[in-house]
């Protein structure tokens, strides 16, 4: 086995890992700054792809799709904090858990209506079909575009946490929601925006991933558990923590597809198993929050 | 008067903490509100800002009934809190905690006019503005916090036990500092434990126990009272 072999390998890693840490930055954030465990977010990354299908079926343009897609699914975010989650504020954790719950089965039957129990194949586009020579060997080039996508908005949004108002006060918010208040900020519009910037994350990630394993209702129950084992691992809330347990997350599946295809599903489990007994609050848990 | 607050009530859960409180604070007063731990010195300032969720009365400040606003509606109108515990944002540093006390209602000019004056007010706070905020002392905690609510220029600014657990030496520069900022027409409604303290800078005071309001008087008349001083604020 060459270790360019293993190189590339490693690189297809990452391209599975780049849909991971969006879907579960998305999940972090809102987790971060509102505690709601959203879980609706694996039913948006499907509602992200099959918008995604429609889009393109309307316009005929993969470019066009991947703009709408996560302003529309963030849209819908914003519809669902503003009339569902936030009449549940400060009742405790289980409510929006319970209603985000089942608002996920209404959204998987919406999309069975509307779209068919069948999957639904949805190609790369032209430009970003093939193979490139990266040096190491020929890797493909959606897969490519998948790690550079990822991490421009990574820094992207690094850098509106870092360096904006709106990310001063969800850093502060995310700490102390009550003196962002005090000070005389209007909070629940920030909580508002960070849900849709999360749901809207989770349908880009939907509409990203349609292409390596196609379009089916169901595909958002396996994603949102990719997501919650990827936020465990890396630590309830974490965005670094998102980030490295999603790469980390892609690597272990990718190579373990390798040595023994049969456990690369299982990869993920193990990490946490290990990663819960050995730091229960995860890599990056609570010191790290919104970190 | 500026704030004027009629027959206050507040829960929390099922216990009745504040149980009809009246009082008044008049523009450029320093006002104090004192009494033992737990007689519902806290709650009246939260409830006033906006933080208790099952409470009734009136709270009219310049002659809005805020009862019913949002806490940052009550920002807006005016209304500076300083918290007890200082609530420092950890993980931000100086400047960005300042910063946060500078995003609602405060324009670009006045928060470059603000940063200008820290250094005559906050020489501490000027030479630590990169630093994370919670290396700073509990005393430089407490004047960023002081700093955070004032970078917006308040109209009435309210004190939760400022000079809790603070240096003397600070606790000197802080009460200077409210001299100051009344001087600068700010009025002050002041929680403090430090009662002789709080008197000796105070107009009026005001003694709350078990929730209902029990004394009220010109400070000089109460720091010479010292039966109702012992009667009410000892331990």
């Amino acid at each position: 086995m060459s270790p360019n072999f293993l190189l590339l390998q490693a690189f297809t890693g990452f391209a599975l890992g780049a849909i991971y840490v969006l879907l579960a930055v998305g999940l972090a954030l809102v987790f971060g700054l509102l505690t709601v465990i959203n879980f609706a977010h694996g039913a948006m990354f499907a509602v992200g792809a099959y918008i995604g299908i429609f889009v393109f079926g309307l316009t005929g343009n993969f470019w066009i799709s991947l703009v709408i897609v996560p302003l529309a699914v963030g849209g819908i975010g914003l519809v669902v904090e503003r009339v569902l989650v936030r009449p549940l504020y400060g009742r405790g954790i289980d409510y929006p858990l319970l209603l985000t719950f089942g608002l996920s089965y209404v959204l998987l039957d919406l999309i069975r209506i509307l779209w068919g129990k069948q999957g639904l194949p949805f190609d790369a586009p032209d430009a970003l079909s093939g193979a490139v020579d990266i040096g190491i060997g020929y890797f493909p080039l959606y897969r490519l575009f998948l790690i550079a996508l990822t991490a421009a908005l990574l820094v992207g949004l690094w850098l509106f946490i870092d360096k904006t108002s709106y990310g001063l006060v969800i850093r502060a918010g995310a700490r102390d929601p009550e003196i962002v208040r005090v000070l005389g900020i209007d909070i629940a519009r920030v909580w508002l925006m960070v849900f849709g910037i999360g749901t809207g994350l989770a349908g880009l990630a939907g509409m990203l991933a349609a292409p390596l394993q196609g379009v089916f209702p169901e595909m958002g129950t396996p994603a949102l558990m990719v997501a919650f084992v990827i936020t465990v691992i890396g630590g309830m809330g974490s965005l670094v923590g998102a980030v490295v347990a999603g790469l980390l997350v892609g690597l272990a599946e990718s190579f373990t597809a390798i040595f023994a295809p049969q456990f690369s599903q299982l990869s993920m489990y193990v990490i946490m198993v290990l990663v819960l007994l050995l730091r229960p609050q995860g890599l990056f848990g609570r010191a790290g929050l919104l970190g | 008067m500026m704030l004027t607050v009629t027959g206050l009530n507040a829960w929390y859960g099922r216990s009745h903490v504040l149980q009809g409180v009246d009082l008044t604070v008049g523009r450029g007063e320093i006002v104090s509100l004192i009494g033992r731990n737990g007689a519902g010195k806290t709650t009246t300032l939260r409830a006033i800002m906006g933080l208790i969720a099952r409470r009734s009365g009136r709270v009219e400040f310049e002659g809005v009934d805020i009862l019913p606003l949002p806490v940052h509606r009550r920002h807006r109108l005016g209304i500076g809190f300083v918290p007890e515990d200082r609530r420092i944002v950890a993980g931000l540093s100086v400047r960005e905690n300042l910063r946060l006390g500078m995003l609602a209602g405060v324009d670009r000019g006045a928060a470059a006019a603000f940063m200008a004056s820290l250094s005559g007010m906050f020489p501490r706070l000027v030479e630590r503005l990169d630093q994370p905020a919670d290396t700073l002392s509990g005393g430089e905690q407490q004047m960023l916090a002081i700093a955070r609510a004032l970078a917006s220029a308040p109209k009435l600014m309210m004190l939760d036990e400022p000079s809790e657990g603070i240096m003397p030496v600070l606790v000197d520069e802080m009460f200077q500092l409210f001299g100051r900022m009344r001087r600068d027409g700010t009025t002050i409604l002041l929680i403090e434990q430090n009662v002789e303290r709080a008197l000796g800078i105070s107009d009026r005071a005001y003694i709350i126990d078990q929730g209902r309001i029990v004394h009220q008087g010109d400070a000089p008349a109460l720091l010479a009272d010292t039966a109702i001083q012992e009667r009410y604020c000892t331990v």
